[in-house]
């Protein structure tokens, strides 16, 4: 934008009885980020489309009747926001609790233990019991690819994978499958990982992956190593879409 | 009697024949038949006399109502003028020709048979009937839906022409406005509010939704107004686009509504061959297509931003609103998106005048609510009432009250994400507001009445495991708690484990407030709204107290 220091036009608001000035059209996520605050999050990537799927990164928002994902909530002129308060922290380890009792996740074996942000957040919000029925749902291991495992047990639906394949890869291999408790990731036309022509095997699944769930074969417990910027490193050389041209009309037979 | 005389006097008998779902569940199509070809039944006798079948005048019309005892046959004038409920097919052949000159019909004396069918002859006293004011409903089980001259002989697109040559695109703003009406999918939106979002938009081309995936368990308005009037739709439709200048209309129908597909089908096409669509629409300066999409089966579908993606061919998930449709809507373009009964309300409301509409129904809810009325109800069906009446009067005058034997013990409103208003609070009118002050909300319209046998845990628990089951998966509150939810009812069902049923209470409390408050859509958000809603009201009956009864 601009190459002086100060910023024409951005937008003022207090974030944690901070004053901050953001450029329009941030997100309350991202100006947290610029002041250095850090706040919950596991859907969330720099570099991907946003999907406000975890609810990790509520905040309060002064007079909104609900938190709001600070990842889909653009700032505006004047708000005040708190990222963290006893409800926040109700609700985010209440969100974290779901996905343990959601999945199987048995750290002690799990490739991702120590690296990964799914523990590495329950550590952080103390969440070390669980007080709900666990689902224990049959969840299967998809071996079929040459280098990679998916291990569905650890899944958390985050979507990571669906957005890096199709949004910085351009391989379309991920997408989201049934509804409800039946939610899972597939490969491919729902097939053996291993057997779709699209995958290019480029690894940036695994790299972004917050748990185990995609994983190196190479590895075994607590040996992952990762790095997640790969999404916001790459962006820049993606920038290229495709834009509707103008007075374009909806094909006709389609709506 | 001397019924002969009068029905010949006006050239033959005039019956209309519900071939709405309901009735054709209920053997309506039997019906038919058997009315159209007296002499495949073989009975009465060969020489019986029997009135010529041609005199006869059959027409095929959707809704008449009562659904709850179809299948359904209206007679017109003549001795033997009524509506009809539960007729066998023998029994319609016997009412089209002429009992009371039948020597014997089934063995029985003719006397017999014409008991039989007084029985089946609905009071036209009924509250159910005389109660009502049908404004949207006006011409259903009146038109025949698969024809457009029957329609248009209705004064069906009269509206719409009179806007196109008399009316602005802000005049009809305006109106629509000055009507009050609000948004009769639930959420209650101004329309007209609405309507001025999207026409401020300079954006083009833009596009109109009709919001057609009725999913509420017990809700049906939707579906009645599809399948027994489909060209009213079109034409609120066709007004709407004009008002906010849209060029292109879209139906979205749930793919469980077949008759209903088939049925707007049929009045797109016949809409197109009248010149009523396409680019000159009645040969004014207009131009206007609808195409219609199925949904594939997804509840959540019927939340607008999931709606959108569905219709562009995505995985039907919601996102976070704003941007707001009216800004980004299908394929980024601004989109009005109005639910079936919101936009078959306009033709209405037009023809009696927007003043005249506002001066029905009470505060900020006016006009009036097509409701569909279940459970434990003696009258069970679709009515159309003016906002403002009690739910007293809906249920226990036009719905008949509780069956032999039971008493309503609660309402349940707005469906799997609605809540519960008690029988102590039956005199609160159907009003948004009042419907949300008591914790419940007024939703589509879908009323199912509680019987006082009906344990209401598990009535909650059943919805919760249809809000899990339909949950888009994406938002982990939605996806994981009300599944969780499910779990600890059934904990609590099962007596409530190791530390008692208040322990899995206090948890189910928390989580719900959780899931109530986290979630991304409207979905998650309303699914524990029954559980809370009955909590505060039943929650000795959670706790497994025997004689429980409501809360003060």
């Amino acid at each position: 934008m601009s190459g002086s220091g100060v910023m024409e036009g951005g937008v003022r608001l207090q974030i944690d009885g901070r004053a901050l000035q953001v450029a329009e059209g941030s997100s309350l996520l991202q100006a947290c980020h610029e002041a250095g605050i850090s706040v919950p999050t596991l859907c969330f990537v720099e570099g991907l489309s946003v999907v406000g799927a975890c609810r990790l990164c509520l905040v309060s928002v002064a007079g909104q009747p609900r938190p709001l994902a600070a990842c889909t909530t653009a700032v505006g002129a004047g708000m005040v926001v708190e990222t963290r308060n006893a409800t926040l922290t109700l609700l985010r380890r209440l969100g974290l609790e779901l996905l343990f009792q959601e999945g199987n996740h048995v750290c002690a074996f799990c490739v991702a233990s120590g690296s990964c942000e799914l523990q590495s957040l329950a550590q952080q919000l103390g969440v070390d019991h669980l007080r709900y029925p666990a689902q224990r749902q049959q969840r299967r291991v998809d071996a079929s690819h040459p280098r990679f495992l998916l291990d569905h047990n650890v899944c958390i639906l985050c979507s990571r994978c669906v957005r890096v394949c199709a949004e910085i890869e351009g391989a379309q291999v991920w997408e989201l499958a049934e509804r409800g408790s039946a939610t899972r990731l597939v490969a491919g036309l729902d097939q053996p990982w291993g057997s779709v022509d699209g995958c290019t095997s480029c690894g940036k699944c695994v790299q972004l992956c917050p748990t185990g769930a995609l994983a190196d074969k190479a590895w075994t417990t607590g040996e992952r190593q990762v790095d997640a910027s790969v999404a916001a490193r790459l962006r820049p050389t993606r920038l290229e879409q495709v834009r509707l041209p103008a007075g374009w009309d909806p094909p006709d037979g389609m709506p | 009697m001397t019924a002969n005389g009068a029905r010949q006097g006006d050239g033959g008998l005039r019956v209309r024949c519900c071939l709405a779902t309901s009735c054709r569940l209920q053997g309506a199509e039997a019906l038919l038949e058997a009315i159209q070809t007296p002499q495949l039944l073989g009975e009465p006798g060969p020489d019986a006399p029997t009135n010529n079948p041609g005199s006869v005048q059959i027409r095929r019309v959707g809704c008449l109502g009562l659904c709850g005892q179809g299948p359904l046959l209206a007679v017109d004038g003549g001795p033997d003028q009524g509506l009809y409920g539960g007729l066998t097919p023998a029994e319609a052949r016997l009412l089209i020709t002429r009992p009371q000159d039948a020597v014997a019909v089934g063995g029985q004396a003719p006397s017999a048979a014409r008991a039989r069918l007084d029985r089946r002859r609905l009071d036209p006293g009924l509250p159910f009937f005389s109660r009502q004011q049908p404004l949207v409903l006006k011409h259903c089980g009146w038109v025949d839906p698969e024809q457009i001259g029957s329609a248009l002989a209705a004064g069906t697109y009269g509206q719409l022409l009179a806007c196109l040559d008399g009316r602005t695109p802000a005049e009809v703003r305006q109106m629509i406005q000055r009507s009050g009406l609000r948004g009769r999918g639930g959420a209650g939106f101004p329309t007209g509010l609405k309507w001025e979002r999207v026409a401020a938009e300079t954006a083009s081309p833009k596009l109109v939704v009709a919001n057609g995936d009725e999913g509420d368990p017990g809700a049906f308005m939707d579906r009645t107004v599809m399948e027994s009037d489909p060209h009213r739709l079109l034409e609120g439709l066709l007004i709407a686009g004009y008002a906010v200048g849209a060029s292109r209309g879209v139906l979205f129908v749930r793919a469980e509504y077949p008759l209903a597909v088939e049925r707007l089908r049929r009045a797109i096409a016949a809409a197109e061959a009248h010149g009523l669509l396409g680019d000159a629409v009645a040969g004014r300066r207009f131009r206007f297509r609808i195409s219609l999409r199925v949904g594939a089966g997804a509840y959540v579908c019927g939340e607008e931003t999931a709606l959108m993606a569905a219709i562009e061919g995505r995985r039907g998930t919601p996102h976070p609103r704003p941007p707001y449709p009216a800004q980004h809507g299908l394929w980024q373009r601004p989109t009005l998106i109005n639910n079936v009964e919101t936009l078959a309300s306009v033709p209405a409301l037009l023809a009696i005048g927007p003043e005249a509409y506002a001066a029905i129904g009470r505060e900020r809810s006016l006009g009036t609510k097509v409701f569909s009325l279940s459970g434990a109800i003696r009258h069970c069906g679709v009515v159309e009432v003016p906002m403002g009446l009690s739910l007293r009067e809906l249920v226990e005058e036009i719905g008949g009250g509780a069956p032999d034997g039971q008493r309503i013990k609660a309402v349940q409103t707005g469906g799997p994400t609605g809540g519960f208003i008690p029988a102590s609070r039956l005199e609160t009118p159907i009003d948004y507001e009042a419907f949300a002050a008591l914790g419940s909300a007024l939703g589509s319209g879908g009323l199912v009445a509680i019987g006082d046998r009906t344990p209401i845990p598990e009535l909650v628990l059943h919805g919760l495991r249809f809000c899990a089951s339909e949950s888009c998966g994406k938002c982990i509150p939605c996806r994981a708690g009300t599944r969780t939810l499910v779990a600890l009812l059934e904990q609590l069902q099962a007596g409530g484990g190791d530390r008692g049923p208040d322990h899995v209470l206090a948890l189910i409390e928390e989580l719900a407030a959780m899931v109530r408050v986290a979630s991304l859509c409207g979905l998650g958000q309303g699914a524990p709204n029954p559980l809370l809603s009955s909590l505060r009201l039943f929650r000795a009956e959670y706790r497994g107290d025997s004689g429980a009864e409501e809360a003060p």
